[in-house]
């Protein structure tokens, strides 16, 4: 009696470990925005295991060559981080990528991780004032953006 | 992976090569040069150019203030809000300005000239010797700028600077602009619009402007080709240094002062 019970209750234990697992792997969130340009493409510039554990890595490298040397060819820069990242809301205004439930935002809430890229840099895709006026009369953004970059809302 | 990668860049690279290649027998012709000029810097930059301004201050308008408005627009520079309860007055002198009209007055004879006065991209710079970090240096191009992820914030280099040409950001900002990430806690000051640098266009904001309203005052090119408009300028007309007696070779020349 006492080997049945030991035995239905180590089945009982692999089956809840198992199925902890299974919840686990569901709950392993994908922290990839719906309707940003990343979600249609396979993977980041590097694998994505590779890009959860090292993209700070890779961005200070690439942070030393900019300011630098003047390089901005490389595939790190923050910017392109930005501009395939960023989703836009349902009037088509960028979301600040810092946000909360925006990709870098959510992924560093969950770390506890201090995020703080942001405090100087751009946290939408926001050009020079020439190429930016294009790019967002093209997405049908001029007005909100322009307002923000004139500061004409603080 | 290690080799998985090795593998990746070296395709890239043939690629690059192959690219850079078709790139160079198009641009032999200088047919297409424009839009070539337009790509972002892959390589590093060299100490084969000095860029530099050449300021006409017999053309520099009284009370016109074109560079200064195109600076700040650039540069995300109108982007600064006075903080709640600050005084105006405090204000004016705190808030960041990386080019201000300067009036002189001679005061025997009282002619007046006025001139932008903005970092004056030194060849031997005090900002530079003074930082504790390293944050403050000069580009190999002549550029001298701040990194702004070493700045601590000390303001050092704002003393050393004979021409003020540096502010501080005193407030946090929001909405910066993506080539010119800039806040709170960091020196800054005249870069020579550096993100126009590494994208090879041609002129800064402020010289643009100028032109723009008809004065043609400020010149920007490289100072160590011969043939560029602004040596050419520099041969032929006399020019000066500010604060000539402290010999830091700048990259800004006046004429007319």
């Amino acid at each position: 009696m006492a080997t049945v019970l030991k035995t239905c209750l180590v089945a009982a234990g692999l089956v809840w470990a198992l199925a902890a697992q299974t919840v686990q792997a569901e709950e392993m969130k994908r922290y990839v925005v719906e309707g940003s340009r990343a979600a249609t493409l396979p993977s980041c510039v590097e694998p994505t295991e590779l890009m959860r554990r090292q993209h700070m890595e890779f961005i200070k490298h690439q942070r030393i060559a900019t300011v630098h040397e003047g390089i901005r060819k490389e595939k790190y820069g923050l910017s392109g981080c930005v501009d395939c990242h960023i989703s836009y809301s349902a009037e088509r205004i960028p979301q600040p990528i810092n946000q909360a439930d925006q990709f870098c935002g959510a992924c560093h809430a969950f770390a506890a991780v201090n995020l703080n890229c942001f405090d100087c840099h751009a946290s939408v895709p926001n050009g020079t004032p020439l190429d930016a006026a294009a790019a967002h009369e093209a997405a049908g953004v001029a007005a909100q953006v322009q307002s923000h970059r004139d500061g004409e809302d603080h | 992976m290690k080799d998985d990668n090795d593998a990746i860049n070296s395709e890239r690279r043939t690629f690059l090569g192959v690219a850079a290649g078709i790139t160079a027998a198009a641009v032999a012709p200088g047919v297409i040069l424009h839009t070539v000029a337009a790509a972002p810097r892959a390589e590093p930059v060299t100490s084969d150019v000095r860029w530099g301004l050449l300021i006409d201050t017999a053309k520099c308008v009284d009370g016109c203030s074109a560079c200064v408005d195109a600076c700040n627009h650039e540069n995300g520079l109108n982007l600064q809000v006075m903080p709640a309860g600050e005084s105006p007055q405090k204000w004016e002198t705190q808030k960041a300005v990386w080019i201000r009209k300067i009036k002189l007055q001679d005061n025997q004879t009282g002619r007046v000239t006025t001139l932008p006065l903005m970092c004056q991209h030194c060849d031997d710079p005090p900002c530079v010797d003074v930082c504790p970090t390293g944050a403050s240096f000069k580009r190999a191009d002549g550029i001298v700028m701040v990194d702004r992820h070493l700045c601590i914030g000390c303001r050092y280099c704002m003393m050393a600077c004979p021409y003020k040409a540096r502010s501080f950001n005193h407030a946090e900002m929001h909405g910066q602009l993506t080539s010119v990430p800039r806040g709170k806690g960091c020196v800054e000051s005249c870069n020579l619009c550096v993100h126009r640098r590494d994208f090879e266009q041609e002129s800064t904001a402020c010289v643009d402007a100028c032109a723009a309203e008809g004065h043609h005052a400020i010149v920007f090119g490289d100072l160590k080709n011969p043939n560029s408009e602004i040596s050419q300028l520099l041969n032929a007309m006399p020019s000066r240094q500010i604060r000539e007696d402290l010999v830091l070779n700048t990259g800004v020349r006046y004429s007319g002062v």
